[in-house]
């Protein structure tokens, strides 16, 4: 799966699942800041991308994700 | 220090009546019924397929998806009522309330619809998919906790559960912060959102529901012969209780004092009424003496009225022994005829109608009173609204586990 095939169904997931403005979510957008994911959302972030990639995601992985385009690299690594 | 008197300058609301003030007071006193078959959830397998819930309220479109979905409904309807209520206090102008207000809300058992999501969800895909919201949304606190987050409310904070009484307590409770002069403002009231598939099937193992499926704006008849059981409702009801100082130096409207409040258990059976109500007895004792009244001074009971044999009967003989004689003259109505038993939202919704019946000098009926119970024989204000200057109105709430909260309300 090419890295904007990725962007999309994150972008998908945001807006679907977690009622997330469209025209927020861009790969530079900030999880907390911007799109107003804070420490409960973003388990829930964790389990949609479980669920939608088929992937396990362990709670290190996530330490250095800040930003849509670190998440959607880190998706992308484990496809 | 002199206890400082207390007021009432705001109210907000949505409830089977209504989603604001002014359609509920009118369907209240036009004694239009807002139980009706359940909308929210399939009943195929229920015993009782019927209840009071709130109609035309879209949390998603209010407060935004990304918002709506982190709260349970009954955290919904707070926050609704919660604005509602600080509009008519006009108290929505300031981005935070601050350190000055305080919360006290009430509740009979919080998110319960989320507790049921997750165990489901549990059950179902297991521990890995639970909703990690799941703890913040059931917890009995929820509602107080986002409210106070929404409003900067940044005073005391209380949570109360004491059932069918429990936003009656909260709104004594508030009263007792403001007259002791803790804090100036208290935004209070209660929220209940409990009709579930499990509550309904719990509920009506104990025998406490009305099961009349059939007709079910007829099925909620208290003080009647044929009554069979209280009937679920959902709502939250809100009012800004202030310190008579602080509304008149901002130049509040002020809609009602609040004078009095009692606070018993009966400490005699987990859902049973003590004999003879003499735990709502003393309760309501309390109140008119907290209040400076005599019996004889009550105009209305705002009763608690739940259509459960049991519960009629003893508010009855409680009303008769602390009014004696004076009891065959007082007005009475339950309006939860009308919108069925809000549970930890009740005290504050009928604590709402009794001021509005002071306000608008009229009382709403009890509806489907058409065959009174001879050990039920007071003026229960049947079926029509009456019109009633009342300088001083009193609201009963009773709720399993034994407790008693009674509040009177006076002319401004």
């Amino acid at each position: 799966m090419e890295v904007n095939e990725v962007f999309e169904k994150v972008k998908n997931l945001f807006v679907e699942e977690l009622g997330i403005d469209a025209e927020k979510v861009t790969m530079e957008a900030k999880l907390e800041e911007d799109l107003e994911i804070d420490s409960l959302g973003i388990v829930e972030v964790v389990m949609a991308f479980e669920d939608e990639f088929g992937i396990e995601i362990d709670d290190e992985e996530l330490t250095d994700v800040g930003t849509v385009s670190q998440a959607v690299n880190l998706l992308h690594s484990k496809l | 220090m002199s206890k400082r008197r207390v007021v009432v300058t705001g109210l907000g609301t949505i409830n089977p009546l209504g989603n604001n003030v002014e359609d509920t007071w009118e369907n209240l006193v036009n004694g239009v019924s807002g139980i009706d078959s359940i909308t929210s959830f399939d009943t195929s397998n229920l015993p009782v397929t019927f209840a009071g819930e709130v109609k035309n309220f879209d949390a998603n479109e209010y407060m935004g998806k990304q918002h709506a979905r982190k709260l349970d409904r009954s955290g919904h309807l707070s926050i609704y009522a919660t604005e509602e209520a600080l509009k008519d206090a006009r108290l929505d102008n300031q981005e935070r309330l601050g350190p000055n207000v305080g919360i006290v809300f009430g509740t009979g058992i919080g998110g319960i619809g989320a507790t049921e999501d997750a165990v489901r969800t549990f059950d179902e895909r297991g521990p890995s998919r639970v909703n990690p919201l799941a703890i913040t949304q059931l917890m009995p606190n929820s509602s107080t906790g986002q409210v106070a987050i929404k409003f900067g409310i940044e005073g005391p904070s209380v949570t109360i559960t004491t059932a069918c009484a429990a936003s009656a307590n909260a709104v004594g409770e508030a009263k007792n912060m403001i007259e002791n002069g803790i804090v100036d403002i208290v935004v209070t009231g209660g929220t209940e959102s409990g009709t579930t598939p499990m509550t309904i099937a719990a509920f009506a193992q104990i025998r406490a529901l009305s099961t009349q499926n059939d007709n079910p704006k007829e099925a909620c008849k208290p003080f009647d012969k044929n009554r069979d059981g209280f009937v679920m409702g959902e709502g939250s009801t809100v009012l800004i209780l202030e310190s008579e100082e602080s509304a008149k130096s901002r130049d509040a409207e002020i809609y009602a004092y609040i004078d009095g409040y009692g606070s018993t258990t009966d400490a005699y059976h987990i859902t049973a009424p003590a004999e003879g109500g003499a735990g709502a007895v003393k309760a309501m004792e309390k109140a008119i003496e907290d209040a400076g009244i005599t019996p004889s001074d009550i105009d209305y009971i705002n009763a608690h009225g739940t259509s459960t044999p049991a519960n009629d009967k003893n508010e009855t003989e409680a009303i008769k022994t602390v009014l004696g004689e004076e009891a065959s003259e007082v007005v009475i109505s339950s309006t939860k005829s009308m919108t069925g038993h809000l549970l930890g939202g009740g005290g504050a919704f009928e604590s709402m109608a009794s001021i509005l019946s002071i306000k608008h000098s009229k009382v709403p009926p009890t509806i489907n009173l058409n065959d009174p119970d001879e050990e039920c024989d007071l003026n229960y204000t049947p079926n029509n609204a009456v019109d009633l200057s009342i300088k001083t109105a009193m609201s009963n709430s009773f709720g399993f586990g034994g407790h008693n909260a009674v509040l009177v309300f006076k002319k401004s």
